[in-house]
Order: C-alpha cells, then structure tokens, then sequence
C-alpha cells in the first residue's frame, strides 16, 4: 500500500497530520486502521472500509441512517468518533445476510413492502435487529418505540412496523 | 458535518485522565456518551483543542443503591440502562419516569446521565429531574473528591462549576426518608425534540404527609429552574386540591419562559401549571398524545 | 390445449410483485452519489451566507489557498471571469450560481473549496473572509411590495420592485355577477406555510470532466437527467451530445431534485479546471437552507352559496413567495403552477383566480414536495374553504360537498378554470370513506363527549387532481414540451429489457414498468429488466415528478409494447403460415383463430425476429415510443381524519384515518398503497408539526432536524386504506391514473379539518398549519385564529 503526498518544497504537505491505530470487529472480520480522531465512524464505515449500506442522512444525530450496532447495541455512526471504535465490535447491514441465507429482517422488509428509496433501510434494520435481538416477541407499539430514532419520508412507518413484525414471526418459527 | 482537528486521548483510569485535563487546561474536553458533544464538534460550535475519551477507564458504568437507599450513577452509565431499571422502576418514579424521554432510543444507548448534567443545556432532562430530587455531583481533581449539590452546579446555559481539570465521576441520589412519588411530564412534539416544557415532580410521603418535595422545570428559563416556593407549598401536610393548586400556581410564577417558535411564554407558563397539576393529580384521562406527553 | 397465462402470476396488472429494486437496497448495496468513488476524486464543499440581504465588500481566500490538500478556492467574481456566476432557471429567472455583488438569502453559496478530502475542504471553507454590509431584509409578500421596500433583484435591468408576475385566470366579471346574487358568502384566507421535502438523502453530484474524450460525465441526485442534461449544455456551453447525466440511485426526491443548484454547476467548472472527478454532497443543513422549498402562499377566497348548498361561484387572490430568485420547475405557461384546479371536483360554473408572485430574502423555489405543480396549496385551500361555507351553511360537511360534487354522468367535465376532468366515481368514494368511518356512529360519539368536556374531531378532504403533465398544447418546461419515452429491446430468448426518460427515486418503476410489458405482451415481469436514469442510453423524457409516470412515461411502456406486439403479430402469421387477419392474441401467444392449438409464444416471435423473419421485414424486435398525452389523468379520493383534541394542552391525537383513492387501474397495488401511506404521512407532518419560518433579519428556523420536525413512527398515526373504487382513465392505454402526491395534496386538509372540526362551538374558523399544541391551545383559549407561520418572536 503506498501513500503519495504533494511535496511542498521538500516536505509533504498534510502528513503531519497525527493519527491513531486502531483495532477493531467489523461484521466478524478484524482490521486495524489508522485515523485521525476527528474521522467520523459513519465516514470510516463508507469510505474506509467502503462498506456504504450505512448512510449519512443529516447533521444533527437526528435521522439514524448512519444506525449501525457497536457490541450488539444500536448507534449512530454519525455521532461517534473512529478512534472509539477501537477494541469493539461493529455490525452493519452488509453483515446481516449469510453467504447463502437474507436475514428474516431483510426478507420480511421486502415481503412487506418496508422501503421505496431504500436509503433509510439499513439503519431500520439495524435498529429493528438489536429489538428482535432483545425482545422476540414485540407489539406494533414496542416497534414504532425502538424505531423512533430513525426517520423515513417515503413509507409512512406502517409497512416498516409490518416487517419487523413479519421477521420476528419468522426468527420465532425458526426457533431462533 | 465535519470537526475541526483536536488531539485524543483515551486514558484507562481517572488519574490519567485528570491529569491529562491538568495539562490540558481550558481547551480540553471529557468525551463521554458524546451524544451532546460531538454533535456541537461536527457543527464547529465546540473546537477543543484536546479531547479526553473516559470510555475506557473501568468501573464507571454502574448505577447502584447503597444499603441505605442513596443511589449513585456512574459517570458512564447510559440512559438506556436507567430506562430498563428495575432499580428505578421499583425505587424512583421521577427517574423512571424520565429516562425514556431522554432524546430517542438510539442516543439513549451511548449518552450518559453525567454527561447531560455537565453539558448543562437549559433543555436537558436529568437536570431538572436530579434538581427536584436534591441530588449532587461528585467531581473528581488533582485536589480530590467533592460533592456539588445540583442547585450550584449550573451557572448559566452551558456552563458548569467544574474546575478544567475536574471530572464528574457519580451523580448522587440521597436516600429517601418517606415514600416516593412523583414523575417527569415533558411536552415534545415529536420524539427526539428537546422540550418545549418539563415538569420534574418528586415528592416522600410519610402517611398523608409530604415530608419532601422537589419542582424544576426545563425549558422555561436560561437554566433549568428550582421551583423551591411551589415545592415549600407542599410540604407539611397532606397533598390537597388547595395544596396542589397553589404549588402549580407559584411553578408557574417561578417559570421564565421566552417567547419562540415553539410557543408563547404565556403558553410555556399555562404548561407548567397543567403539568404540575396532573403529575401531582393521578389521572386517567390524560390524553396519551403523539409522543408528546407521557405520564408516569 | 395450452393452458392459458395466468396474469397474476407472471406479473402483470394488477399483481401486487415484490420489488425488484429491494434486492439491492435490503443487502445496503444500493448505489447513490455518495457511494460512487471514482479514481482520483475530489471532494467539494460550499462556503453559506449567514446573512439574508448583504453587499459583499470584499472575499479574502488566502488562508484557505494555504491549507495542504486545497486544490481549488472558487469565488463569484472567479465564475463571473467565465459567465458563469449567474444561471438561468427553469422559470425563465436568472439564479446566482456564487454570489458576485449581494447575497439575497441566509445560506446562499458565497464560495466553494475543493480538496483532497471533506474535512480539509470543510476547514478551507471556514478559512475564508468576507466582509458583508447588512442590508434591509424582506421575509413576506406583504414586506415585499410594500413602500420603499428595498429592491432584492437589483441586478435585473428593469427590475424595480419585488414582483415577478400577476397572473389571472377564469371569469371575473361573471364570477361577479354571481357573487351578486348569491344567499351566504364565506370567505376564507389562510396561508401554507413553508415546508421543504427534505428526502433522507440530500443533493449532489460527481462531476467527471475527461479531457481526454472532451466528455463531461455528472453523477448527479437528480429526478430529471434529461432537462440536466439540456441545462448544462446551455450554462457551461458544451455541446450536448457530450454531456453524459446519470442519476443513480435517489435516496428520495419529493420534487426537491428536480431544479439545478448551484453546488452542480460548480462541480462541473471545478472538474473541467483541475481535470479531476469533483464530488459535492451537501449536508442537511445545506439542503434545508437553500434548495427548493415548498409552499410558502397565501390565499385569500370568497365563495358565493345559495341557501340550499349549490356553490355559485368561487374567487381566489393568492400571494405567492418565491424566495429570492424564481427557480420554479414547472409548465412555463402557469406561473402559479397548477393552482387553478382547485375546485375541480365540484360542479361550480364560474370562478376568477388572480395571483402575485413575489421576491423575498429567501431561498429559491415553491414548486415541490409532492405538490402536483401547487395542486396541494389548490386543494388545501378548496377544503378547507368547503368546511368553512359548510359550518357557515349549517349544514353536513360529508352532504354538502356530496351535493355539490361533478356527477358521474357529467364526464369528461370542463372546470371553470379550464381543466377537462376525465372520470369519477366521487359520491362512492364518499360513501365508502363515511362507512369506513362510522360517520353516524363517530357524531353521535362526539356529542356525548363534548358534552364530558372532551373534544372529539372529524376532518373530510377530498381532491381530484391533474397528473400527467402534459399534452404539448398546453404543457412545456423552458419550450421543451412534456411527452416521456420508453424503449423495448425483445431479446432473442424472449427476455427484455426497457428504458424510459423517467426517473424512479423509491417508487419502484424498475418493478412496476416490467409489470405493464408483462400485460401487454405476456412475456413474465422478471423476464423484464428497467432501466432509467442515464442520459446515454435512456430515451428522452422529462423526468419523475408530480406524478406524471404512470400517466405518461407508463403509457409510453404501454404503447411501445403494443408496437412490439404488432410486429410479433407479424412473425406470428410467418410462422404460423396464415394471413395476419386470422392471427388472435391472447396474453403471451399468437394462435390461428380457426384452430386454436395452433400458436407461437411471443418467445418463439422473438427468436423468429432475429432466425427467421418474413421476407422484407427488417430484423429484430425493438422499438421505441414517445408519448404525448392527451390529456391529464384525474384521480379522485377521499379522506377522512378523527382526532381528539385536548383543550388544557391543545395536543391533538389522530384516533383513525380513512383514504378512499381512485387512481384507476393500479399496476401494482402494494407499490400503490405505500405511496398513499407516504403522503398521508406527509399531510400529517405538515398539519401537525412541519414548518419553516424566518425572524425579521431573515435567519432561518427549520434549517436542521432538530428544528424541522419529521414525524417519526411513534408519532405517526396508523392508515386505513380502500381500494373498492376504480374508475379507469378513459384515455390511458392501461386506464391507470397517477397517484404517487394524491395523499399528500388531499391530507393535510382532512387532518386540520378535523382539529377544526374539535373546535366548534369555540367560533375559531382557522388555525395556520403547523397545528402545534401551543397554537391550538390559543385558539381555544382565546377563541380566536391563529393565523401564519410560528413566528420566531422574542418578548425581551
């Protein structure tokens, strides 16, 4: 891997910038990276490791596309720093299907219809997966409850609430 | 949506960590959940020179009673841990009753009780909450350990008491004498909006009497306020229609709401009446509303 | 005997298909602007006016020149020195693409930096000096064409005051006459506030200038890549053909990426002077703050009623704001839009519409967030006029508009504003929604509670509106008239693939538009593969907003099946070795009439077309259609909104919400019902809590989330969907209808009437949305209107 700086009469312009080694789990794999501390985890997510199904939908922590789970609880990438990712573990929606299976989540948004644009979707998911995780067997009101802190324009939120429910059915019958 | 360049440190135990805001001096900042900070960083209205992360020093995520009832929440504690309290459930209603209106389910997982207190913003819940309960600070320096009681800890929108090389360790709760009651009424229009008004009551009864009582209110004045007379209405004796009318009566005289989009100060203030009057009026037709307003 | 097609099943009309665009969005692989990197990129960010009207002294960008890793600083006075600092609308205005001599609204692109990376850009950006000299803002209509008000479009020769346009339409004398002999006149005025779409994902684009090939490649969020594709070539003087606009995925467009922005066009210059890919992506507030809003008109009207109910006549004057440049998408012979059809679902024989567009301190636009071209601004104000003239009246909200309403028999039914509505059902729709309802049962209900003390509401909107724009007689943006395209390619094995001049941005055409082949050819939808967006290889169209996909660019999927099947036919008869005239067609095969066992598939025709063609036909079997509707499609609905209301805190809680649509045939009912559900969310968010709205000096309140309040899941109320009633368009080749706005040009008026409606007896007649608790509170309290945006007032 080799890095190119201009050279600005005989330094490198920008290469004193300090940064950081750090290690962590992304979707079960280990990687080491090295940031500035200012680097957004959501912007270490997309452009780092180029994993973009997490979006950034605005600059006030308030939409959750960026949602993703750090140690199984969900968070927005938006409002945490790259360095503090450093010695845990990170799932994205990349990380929810199998090599060979789709999550039920991800079936049962598609069964029922939970998305149009399709950019607030992952971090629905996300959100939605560390409830399931948590709570089986949630009514319609513990999943607009979890859900509250992602924002969608298109959908209206009822078919969102009907496919979380339609995986939790699933995850259920499956005995997971 | 960017921050500007700082340096970070991330200490593994509080004495590195003082003594890096030692060092540090006036532009260091403690890191913590990070869901009020790194927002303000991201809009370049806060650019410390140093940022120091406290999530790596063990033994802070705690919240606990002690044998004689006190409760004390670490300074990472999260607000999604008091929100699934049993503790709080059973033991303080107030509390109970306002961590889940803390922001929205997700910043509940990282932002922290301490935290909130020590960023100090006029609309932040837990202070107004820990205000009315009487509760403290404790701070942690290079001198040693003190207790700031809430009532002092906040000196204006934004700013707190703490020396620059302290750390708030522990919120303290102090035991209860009676039995509590109370709750934290919070007018949002949608979830995640700080408040356009909250009404943090928490009262100790012994038989019929109120032997204890705490009002603030949030967003109704630079700083959260103590509605010390209104509380003083209270206490001594039985919780009445005349008791509960005039401490509602004197929370709304005690409120300094401005006018702005999010209503009339005259609404702001008519509010903070309604609400005092339901927390302390247990009801059951109070209109479970859009997210807005939740009972206890 | 071969067992014919089942429609359903192989994914046609009516087949409720699971998306095929979801495969990709579920796995967090879609492809939006932001995902894109290409080699070499550089990131652009844009430097904002934080005032609202300022000469601008002076521009230093030393400092951020210094900063390692800026490549470029870009100011107006730089893109004045290539013509370059102004750009034309699509309204026929001029638009700052940097400001040279005054910025005219808070958040007006000032400069931009482009460097290796975002966080340096951001810190150039805050590097940059200007010196500003604060002048006179002016954040209303009224503030505009006041005395001496300060002239904000001073750069326009000619231009001395703050008035675009005066437009009129309809009778105004013999609406006159019949104000004169009506029994009650009701008036109303009110004003839609300023709303903005604010999809999740905000604008961009990846400009790519190849010097080599001389070719500009733009990734670009746009709904339209077409009319970019024309509007670059006239602003940046590049021949067109090599110009190349692909607009990947949209994460929502809502109308709000339809117009040309600045932070393009400066990409674009940016990447043809550094020869390197440039990236823009604005942020929230970015969007917010200066990309085109909603709404922001104030309307004022008077209906002239005889005793029993029968509307005489109806007259509106509407003030329009329009920011500080008129930037407007939308048919260039409607200055005010589509406006003109409110009233459109009621049979009344004369009515005038006078309306004034004017300048303020604001960003630009008006026309957009689901809108139909202002038809939600039209039949907000048409219903919440009927519910006025109904309690004014005495008489029931559901008869009265029942008695007044266009009768089935009546179409095609000529407005008196001009429009030819083409179809409806609207008394079923009524009684459908009532029913739903429980209309006697929820007013008898509401009496005993009130008297309890509690205030129980009913709320009734209906609307019919025009979708489709539009036939070339009447329709056209800049010139370019409103036809839409779509191209069919039959594969030799029978699989296909079709492009059309539309843009899908969520409502699932890759889906729904296999699904009209499917019908009209029988080749099954997943055999289809969609394509849109890329100027290179999709056929000409003028882009997805105000619900004219289905209208238009569905037919031409339609239309250009059926020249597929004609030749199929063709193939068919080879084949078959009989004449064409005893060649039948039933859904996917061709079939000798006199012996029915005998027939091809149009698979086997597709193979035919390419191994074994009739002697002097041409190979192949592709073609193209390009569609210029006749007319626009009119679907109707109905909905219905109960509410209680409490008095002591004026928060409002939705208890049921009914929507009766007509919008014809449905291709794909579920894709159909979630964009219902997305636009009673959005008549909900506007009713309820969504506003923007500025204080004296022009600062901006609703530029981020935190002060521009999207309803989340726990908020928004749960919908009651119906579907019995469909009334084909009689002039679509599928008879479908659009639907994509409908919920949220009806909505909001169902909702508010229904507050209102909690409200009688206290003599409030209107409450401005946003109907926030402490506006409601004070109508109640004080028994009076509440009128306007939330002002940002301060009582020190």
């Amino acid at each position: 891997m080799t890095i190119v700086y201009d050279d600005q009469d005989g330094q490198a312009a920008g290469v004193d910038v300090p940064v950081r080694r750090i290690k962590f789990t992304i979707n079960g794999e280990k990687k080491i990276a090295e940031v500035e501390p200012r680097l957004l985890l959501a912007h270490l997510i997309r452009r780092g490791l180029a994993l973009t199904g997490t979006h950034m939908g605005c600059d006030t922590t308030n939409c959750g596309a960026c949602t993703v789970l750090v140690d199984g609880r969900p968070v927005k990438s938006c409002t945490m720093l790259a360095v503090q990712a450093d010695g845990h573990e990170i799932s994205t929606v990349e990380g929810l299907a199998t090599a060979s299976e789709l999550h039920p989540l991800q079936e049962g948004f598609k069964e029922e219809h939970g998305l149009q644009c399709g950019f607030c979707t992952p971090g629905m998911m996300m959100a939605a997966k560390a409830l399931l995780d948590a709570n089986p067997d949630p009514t319609e009101e513990d999943v607009r409850w979890a859900l509250s802190g992602n924002l969608c324009r298109c959908t209206g939120y009822q078919n969102i609430v009907k496919s979380v429910l339609w995986a939790a059915a699933k995850l259920r019958s499956e005995g997971a | 949506m960017y921050p500007s360049r700082f340096r970070y440190e991330a200490p593994r135990s509080l004495a590195e960590a003082i003594g890096l805001l030692h060092d540090g001096g006036d532009d260091a900042k403690v890191l913590a959940g990070g869901q009020s900070l790194v927002p303000l960083m991201k809009l370049r209205f806060a650019s410390p020179q140093l940022v120091v992360d406290i999530n790596n020093v063990p033994g802070l995520d705690y919240h606990r009673a002690d044998p004689d009832g006190t409760l004390r929440i670490g300074a990472l504690c999260r607000h999604v841990d008091l929100e699934r309290s049993d503790l709080l459930k059973s033991s303080q209603p107030t509390m109970a009753s306002a961590a889940p209106l803390i922001a929205d389910p997700i910043v509940r997982n990282r932002g922290t009780l301490v935290g909130s207190l020590c960023h100090a913003d006029p609309q932040g819940d837990w202070a107004s909450v820990v205000l009315a309960l009487g509760g403290s600070v404790m701070a942690r320096g290079p001198r040693g350990m003190r207790a700031i009681p809430m009532a002092g800890f906040v000196t204006g929108p934004f700013q707190n008491v703490l020396d620059p090389d302290e750390i708030a360790v522990e919120a303290v709760i102090p035991a209860a004498t009676g039995t509590r009651s109370g709750g934290y009424l919070k007018l949002e229009r949608r979830v995640g909006d700080f408040a356009t008004v909250g009404v943090a009551v928490a009262l100790e009864t012994s038989g019929e009497t109120v032997t204890k009582a705490g009002i603030a209110l949030t967003g109704v004045g630079g700083s959260t306020i103590a509605a010390t007379e209104a509380a003083g209405a209270l206490t001594g004796r039985p919780l009445t229609p005349d008791s509960i009318a005039q401490a509602a009566d004197l929370a709304a005289q005690a409120a300094r709401p401005r006018t702005d989009h999010r209503g009339s100060a005259e609404y702001k203030r008519h509010m903070v009446h309604t609400f005092v009057v339901r927390l302390l009026t247990p009801t059951d037709t109070v209109l479970a509303g859009t997210g807005q307003e939740r009972a206890a | 005997m071969s067992q014919a097609l089942d429609e359903i099943k192989i994914g046609g009309l009516g087949a409720s298909r699971k998306r095929v665009e979801d495969n990709r969005f579920i796995r967090g692989k879609g492809n939006y602007t932001d995902d894109i990197t290409l080699p070499g990129m550089l990131h652009m960010e844009i430097l904002r006016s934080p005032l609202a009207h300022a000469r601008i002294n002076s521009i230093d960008a030393s400092k951020a020149w210094d900063i390692p890793g800026v490549r470029l600083v870009l100011t107006g006075e730089m893109m004045a020195t290539r013509n370059l600092a102004w750009m034309p609308t699509l309204s026929y205005d001029t638009q700052a693409v940097l400001a040279t001599d005054k910025v005219r609204f808070q958040g007006q692109e000032v400069a931009c930096v482009v460097a290796d990376d975002p966080y340096i850009a951001k810190d150039a950006c805050e590097a940059i000096e200007v010196e500003y000299e604060p002048l006179p803002v002016i954040v209303n209509p009224q503030q505009a064409v006041a005395e001496g008000a300060a002239v904000i479009r001073d750069d326009k020769e000619g231009q001395e005051n703050n008035v675009i346009f005066d437009w009129e339409v309809g009778d105004g004398a013999g609406t006159a006459r019949a104000f004169e002999q009506a029994d009650v006149i009701s008036k109303l005025k009110l004003h839609y506030p300023r709303s903005h779409p604010s999809p999740i994902e905000c604008c961009g684009s990846i400009a790519d200038f190849n010097r080599a090939t001389s070719k500009l490649t733009v990734y670009m969020t746009t709904q339209a890549p077409h009319i970019i594709r024309a509007a670059v070539a006239l602003v940046a003087e590049l021949p067109e053909h090599m110009i190349r606009i692909i607009s990947p995925d949209i994460g929502g467009g809502f109308g709000n990426k339809v117009p040309v922005y600045p932070g393009y066009v400066c990409s674009i210059l940016a990447s043809i002077l550094l020869e390197r890919p440039v990236k823009w992506i604005e942020d929230k507030t970015g969007n917010l703050i200066s990309t085109g809003f909603a709404r922001d008109i104030y309307l004022d009207g008077e209906m002239a009623l005889r005793r029993d109910g029968k509307i005489l006549a109806v007259r509106m004057h509407c003030d329009s704001d329009h920011g500080a440049f008129f930037s407007d998408a939308q048919p260039s012979k409607f200055k005010i839009g589509l406006l003109h059809s409110a009233f459109a679902a009621y049979d009344i024989p004369v009515a005038h519409l006078t309306a004034r567009g004017t300048y303020s301190n604001k960003a630009p636009g008006g026309v957009a967030y689901r809108c139909s071209f202002r038809v939600t601004e039209a039949m907000f104000f048409q219903e919440r006029m009927m519910q006025a003239a109904a309690d004014d009246l005495g008489l029931d909200q559901a008869e009265f508009r029942r008695m007044n309403f266009v009768k089935d028999e009546d179409f095609p039914h000529r407005t008196p504003f001009g429009f030819l509505t083409d179809s409806g059902q609207y008394a079923k729709c009524l009684d459908v929604g009532l029913k739903a309802i429980g209309y006697e049962e929820f007013r008898r209900q509401q009496a005993s509670a009130r008297e309890r003390g509690r205030l129980l509401g009913l709320g009734i909107s209906t609307m019919t509106e025009p979708l489709g724009a539009g036939n070339s007689r009447e329709y056209d943006i800049l010139g370019i008239k409103m036809f839409d395209s779509a191209e069919l390619k039959v594969h030799m094995t029978g699989k296909a693939i079709v492009r059309t001049g539309a843009r899908t941005q969520g409502q699932g055409h890759e889906t729904t538009w296999a699904q009209i082949v499917s019908h009209e050819l029988g080749i099954p939808a997943e055999d289809v593969v969609v394509e849109e967006g890329d100027t290179d290889t999709a056929p000409f169209g003028m882009g997805t907003y105000a619900s004219r996909s289905t209208p238009v660019a569905g037919a031409a999927v339609a239309m250009v099946s059926r020249k597929i099947r004609a030749k199929a036919r063709k193939l068919a008869a080879h084949l078959l070795e009989v004449s064409e005239e005893d060649v039948e067609w039933e859904l996917g095969r061709f079939y000798v009439r006199s012996a029915p066992d005998r027939g091809v598939t149009i698979q086997e025709c597709a193979m035919a077309a390419y191994s074994n063609m009739p002697d002097g036909m041409e190979p192949g079997l592709e073609n193209t259609a390009y569609y210029d509707p006749p007319n626009l499609t009119w679907p109707f609905a109905v909905y219905i909104v109960t509410v209680e209301v409490d008095p002591t805190t004026g928060v409002w809680d939705v208890l049921t919400t009914v929507a009766v649509d007509d919008c014809g045939v449905r291709i794909n009912p579920m894709i159909v019902e979630g964009q219902i559900m997305g636009g009673l969310t959005e008549a909900y968010a506007m009713a309820n809590m969504q506003f923007i709205t500025f204080d004296a000096e022009g600062n901006c309140v609703g530029a981020n989330y935190m002060d521009y309040l999207l309803p989340t899941a726990w908020e928004t109320p749960g919908f009651e969907l119906h579907s019995e009633v469909v009334t084909p368009c009689p002039h679509h080749p599928i008879g479908a209808k659009g639907i994509g706005e409908c919920a949220a040009v009806g909505g909001p008026a169902a909702f508010v009437n229904a507050v209102m409606d909690a409200l009688s007896g206290t003599g409030v007649r209107n409450i401005d949305m946003p109907l926030l608790p402490d506006r409601v509170w004070e109508a109640i309290t004080y028994r009076r209107d509440v009128s306007g945006a939330p002002p940002v007032r301060s009582d020190d």
